[in-house]
């Protein structure tokens, strides 16, 4: 599998042009299509095909069953992605229920958790799987009380277990460390103690009306996910919403990811003592947020996003108060990543600690910025067709793979969302505030039927996937949510190997994973 | 040196002066409803709400199921609904959470027992039961520098052993509900429960779910609700401020 940087990823075009072309164009990293249009391949030939598709630079963005109509007949489903160009595929395999089927992580490891949740969801399993652990306890309570941990066995050898209940106010989740010494051998990461059943809630529901649920998946992560939802339901329903609410949302979400990764550093400082950075970062983060409130009168964008409009109060005086917050952060940020990156202390306890590799990550996929900390240029707003190109906009890469890289991805991203920021505030003031409505005629109850709809969006942890199936009347017949983390929690089990027990709390927050958008 | 007091000097005063009085900006907060006729036969907010929050003949808004989204308010044909900037919304009792034209019911009455006990030092232990992060990101707000809970003698501590009251946010997890009790059972007597967020309170959007369960708040009954889809910290901190009698 290859990765180049896109050579285009500074470019600003000729904003005329490239805003007509926006609207007739749908965004390169979605895909929509009719259910019976593609043959459904024998498991066979979908190996092959998925093999195929490996070889030649493009990656799996997601592997989940799908309901079929016949009842004892599951649909597999891998989504894939031409590296350069963010171009979807979808192919699809059928499997019976309690049936099995050699597995694939043996030969695409990154395909494990998605081979475990299908297990979990549908009973098919995947034999030969070396890792074929619960995921998240779907069923009654109890369940959780029996994850079959690994054990290490030894003369020095022992295991410490933290959790669900951390120190923090943070989410739960269990932790079993198998140390020898102060060194962690292995690290397993039990989940599942957030599972709400977001998936099921979804259905059943007027699928035009879901947004409140969509916010609360991984609630720090509400505008990623909604826009993912807002996209593939307009797909659906075969409408455009007009470069007005999509540059809305994209100041949306770049508020979101300032905030969260202002609140990942203000984490990180805390974690090793550094106090400044807590204080600093910590209230840079408030302005940040207040921002988002400013806009739509929640400091997490709850209400802002919706099929086919944004929401929230657009006026002279309200942008120059968003301009004035952005420079107050881009101004006082300096000062801080100085004193931060400079001391020594930190360089000490961030440099060389919770390091995963280049190959690691693109082994087991793992995406958004815990990739682009090991040298990885994978951030879908770079693709042609997204709306941070129409403005300045750089993928940032690090190459060390370890928390300090992860620190200075996000001090490097804030950079760039700002800039990016200040762009889309002047050109949102040329905009008509009218636009940014539902426009009259929009149908937005009526999806083509029989038909799928898959949406990406990079947010601030990676990419979020949201697929949407319709039945036959046109009802939501499926519903497929996909947060970076349920990808990403490996990351952190391998960053802390042959590290120091006591460097797993820096470990955790340099990925700052979600629980609930993992347990779903 | 010189970049830690260039810091120290860009950084300046950063705490809210006044939580009493702090005004959050855009903060949509607790609701308005005018006094105003709804439109004969109207349920427009009543099936706009995902969360079945709102209750006719008179409407009446239950903040603990409300999520705050401005559905109701946008639909209302007759512009009965609208939300306003206003925090204060934590109550002492479950009743006391639904408003209806005269918002003045909401409060939160001190209690004696609590004021002379925890009224100079509560410490808290918060328990995450199946919250999106967003309840568990304003708790963490609660101790920055702009909010600074600290000041009152109030915190989050890292062991049930420490904790005066247990602080819950989301709707409850079968995968959970059995932590959260060993949690409250290692509080050290005398102990409350708060629930923060419509999750917590009521189940919220989760409240269909197959897989929550809200057996714990039956048998503990919380002595404070923190409505707020999350809740803002100022609700937050007010709330305990008026249990604790506290100015």
């Amino acid at each position: 599998m290859s990765f180049t940087v896109s050579s285009q990823s500074k470019d600003c075009r000729d904003k005329q042009t490239d805003f007509s072309r926006e609207r007739d164009n749908p965004p390169p990293f979605s895909l929509t299509g009719k259910v019976g249009e593609f043959s459904v391949l024998e498991f066979m030939e979908f190996q092959r095909a998925l093999k195929e598709r490996l070889s030649d630079g493009s990656r799996v963005i997601s592997f989940f069953g799908s309901p079929s109509s016949q009842e004892r007949e599951v649909y597999l489903n891998a989504v894939v992605a031409k590296e350069e160009t963010g171009a979807l595929q979808l192919i699809r395999t059928r499997r019976n229920r309690a049936e099995s089927y050699p597995s694939l992580t043996l030969e695409h490891p990154e395909l494990q958790c998605f081979e475990r949740e299908i297990y979990e969801q549908y009973g098919i399993r995947p034999s030969d799987h070396p890792w074929l652990k619960p995921i998240r306890f779907p069923g009654s309570s109890g369940g959780v009380e029996t994850y079959p941990f690994y054990q290490l066995e030894g003369k020095e050898v022992h295991e410490v277990g933290v959790g669900p209940i951390h120190a923090g106010v943070i989410e739960p989740g269990h932790f079993r460390f198998m140390c020898y010494g102060e060194k962690v051998h292995h690290l397993e990461i039990q989940l599942g103690y957030q599972h709400r059943d977001v998936e099921k809630l979804l259905l059943g529901r007027e699928p035009w009306k879901l947004t409140s649920w969509i916010e609360t998946i991984s609630g720090d992560s509400s505008i990623a996910h909604t826009w993912a939802y807002c996209t593939a339901w307009e797909n659906l329903c075969g409408m455009q919403v007009n470069w007005s609410v999509r540059l809305v949302r994209g100041i949306a979400l770049e508020l979101e990811r300032i905030a969260m990764h202002l609140a990942g550093l203000a984490g990180m400082a805390t974690d090793i003592g550094f106090l400044p950075g807590g204080a600093v970062y910590g209230r840079l983060r408030t302005t940040a947020i207040n921002s988002s409130m400013r806009l739509c009168g929640s400091r997490f964008g709850r209400g802002w996003l919706r099929p086919g409009e944004v929401r929230c109060v657009v006026n002279a005086e309200i942008i120059d108060e968003i301009h004035a917050n952005l420079k107050l952060i881009e101004n006082d940020i300096q000062g801080i990543n100085d004193l931060f990156t400079d001391s020594k202390t930190v360089q000490h306890r961030l440099k060389g600690t919770g390091r995963i590799s280049r190959d690691q990550a693109i082994l087991m996929g793992f995406v958004g910025m815990a990739a682009r900390s090991t040298g990885i240029p994978m951030d879908l707003r770079r693709l042609r067709g997204s709306i941070y190109r129409a403005f300045p906009f750089n993928t940032i890469v690090e190459e060390s793979g370890d928390c300090w890289a992860r620190a200075l991805v996000r001090i490097r991203e804030i950079d760039e969302s700002l800039h990016w920021l200040l762009f889309a505030l002047e050109e949102l003031k040329t905009l008509p505030a009218t636009s940014l409505g539902v426009p009259p005629g929009a149908n937005l109850q009526e999806a083509k039927r029989n038909s799928f709809s898959v949406a990406l969006i990079e947010g601030w942890r990676g990419e979020v996937v949201h697929y949407l199936e319709t039945d036959s009347e046109g009802r939501l017949a499926h519903y497929k949510v996909q947060d970076p983390s349920l990808r990403n929690w490996f990351a952190l089990a391998l960053a802390v190997r042959n590290n120091d027990i006591s460097d797993f709390p820096i470990c955790n927050k340099s990925f700052d994973l979600s629980y609930c958008g993992h347990d779903l | 040196m010189l970049k830690a007091i260039k810091v120290k000097f860009t950084q300046g005063k950063q705490y809210v002066p006044d939580v009493r009085t702090a005004k959050p900006k855009g903060f949509r907060g607790v609701p308005k409803l005018a006094d105003v006729p709804c439109e004969s036969s109207c349920t427009a907010c009543q099936s706009a709400c995902p969360t079945a929050a709102i209750l006719l003949n008179p409407v009446r808004i239950d903040l603990g199921k409300c999520i705050f989204c401005d559905e109701c308010a946008r639909i209302c044909p007759s512009k009965k609904i609208s939300f306003t900037e206003g925090y204060k919304m934590a109550s002492d009792s479950r009743e006391g959470l639904i408003v209806g034209e005269n918002v003045e019911s909401i409060r939160v009455k001190a209690s004696e027992t609590i004021h002379r006990i925890f009224g100079r030092s509560l410490k808290l232990r918060s328990v995450s039961a199946g919250g999106c992060n967003g309840c568990e990101l304003e708790l963490n707000a609660l101790g920055n520098v702009n909010f600074d809970m600290g000041r009152f003698g109030i915190e989050f501590v890292a062991s049930p052993r420490h904790a005066d009251a247990l602080v819950l946010s989301g709707p409850i997890t079968n995968n959970m509900a059995r932590s959260l009790e060993m949690a409250y059972e290692g509080m050290p007597d005398p102990k409350f429960v708060i629930a923060v967020g419509a999750c917590a309170i009521s189940g919220g959007l989760f409240e269909e779910s197959k897989v929550v369960s809200r057996e714990f708040l039956v048998r503990f009954q919380p002595k404070l609700y923190v409505p707020g889809c999350p809740p803002h910290p100022l609700t937050f901190v007010n709330g305990i401020l008026d249990l604790l009698g506290r100015p």
